[in-house]
């Protein structure tokens, strides 16, 4: 592709624009993203070839609302599912992605149990778990913090995983 | 979702977050990002193209094996459509005068839907 230049970084801000959004609507107090100065680091303790590899989404299974009920309405809990039961897609329209743009029809563009389990086929890796897990995008860092994610990490010990991919939306 | 990533790690066990939005992943930080610039929606490629999935898929392998230290950032290669790739950066979330008003209004019918569901003691969610 050709050199290009520009005024401004290529890649969009999500902090930006989201506060730019929500202000135009007459929210004046912008979302506080999580930042952190500190990261932590972990290595893999086997060859990827000998590791079971789980999966997480934010995306859930269709759930049944009631025609009153507004829409993003309902707690969300962190759930473990067979994988060989999302293969039908999730659902997901509630969550924050570009709608007029592009679509989740494609299971493997947002949960790739497909190409995983190719992976595993190929020997990349040595498995994927049975179970994937979905945890809610929450509003709330001590939700996510302190409930959902120690109820993640339970689940990927349960399950004897060796590593994990997380693929929010 | 970061933020479980970060818990994980802390914990022992190696991640590797797949996303398109950079800025909140980086700002978070984790461990090992593979970073497509596509719309929100298919941070694993574009729909129906295996091949693009499947190389997706390997460079957050890769990642998972081969990253030594955190906030290892890869970007992968794939553009979303070469001919017009600026527009759908332009047209997400967009705030111009052709919306404001618009804008404006929706957040006061959000806020009122909102307060009456509060009303009717039904609004914890």
């Amino acid at each position: 592709m050709a050199a290009d230049r520009r005024t401004h970084r290529s890649h969009v801000s999500y902090i930006d624009k989201s506060r730019n959004y929500y202000g135009a609507q007459g929210y004046p107090q912008p979302y506080q993203w999580s930042y952190n100065h500190d990261v932590p680091f972990a290595s893999l303790n086997k060859p990827l070839d000998e590791c079971r590899v789980g999966l997480v989404t934010t995306s859930f299974f269709e759930r049944t609302v009631d025609k009153n009920t507004v829409a993003g309405a309902g707690s969300k809990e962190p759930y473990a599912a067979l994988c060989d039961d999302a293969l039908g897609g999730l659902y997901n329209k509630d969550l924050f992605w570009d709608k007029d743009n592009t679509h989740t029809e494609d299971l493997d563009t947002y949960l790739p149990i497909n190409r995983l389990r190719e992976c595993a086929d190929e020997g990349r890796i040595g498995s994927l778990a049975e179970r994937f897990y979905g945890v809610p995008t929450d509003y709330s860092h001590r939700r996510t913090s302190r409930r959902d994610a120690p109820q993640i990490l339970e689940f990927a010990r349960e399950d004897e995983l060796d590593a994990v991919i997380l693929v929010p939306l | 979702m970061s933020l479980v990533a970060r818990h994980l790690e802390e914990a022992g066990l190696p991640t590797v977050v797949m996303g398109s939005a950079r800025d909140i992943v980086e700002e978070c930080g984790v461990s090992r990002f593979v970073y497509t610039d596509f719309p929100l929606g298919n941070p694993v490629g574009k729909p129906g193209d295996v091949e693009m999935q499947s190389a997706i898929t390997g460079i957050a392998l890769d990642l998972l094996e081969r990253a030594w230290e955190p906030r290892t950032t890869v970007q992968t290669p794939f553009v979303w459509d070469p001919a017009t790739n600026d527009d759908w950066r332009d047209h997400f979330m967009k705030v111009d005068e052709s919306n404001r008003d618009a804008l404006a209004a929706a957040g006061d019918q959000r806020r009122m839907a909102q307060a009456g569901v509060k009303a009717e003691g039904r609004g914890r969610g």
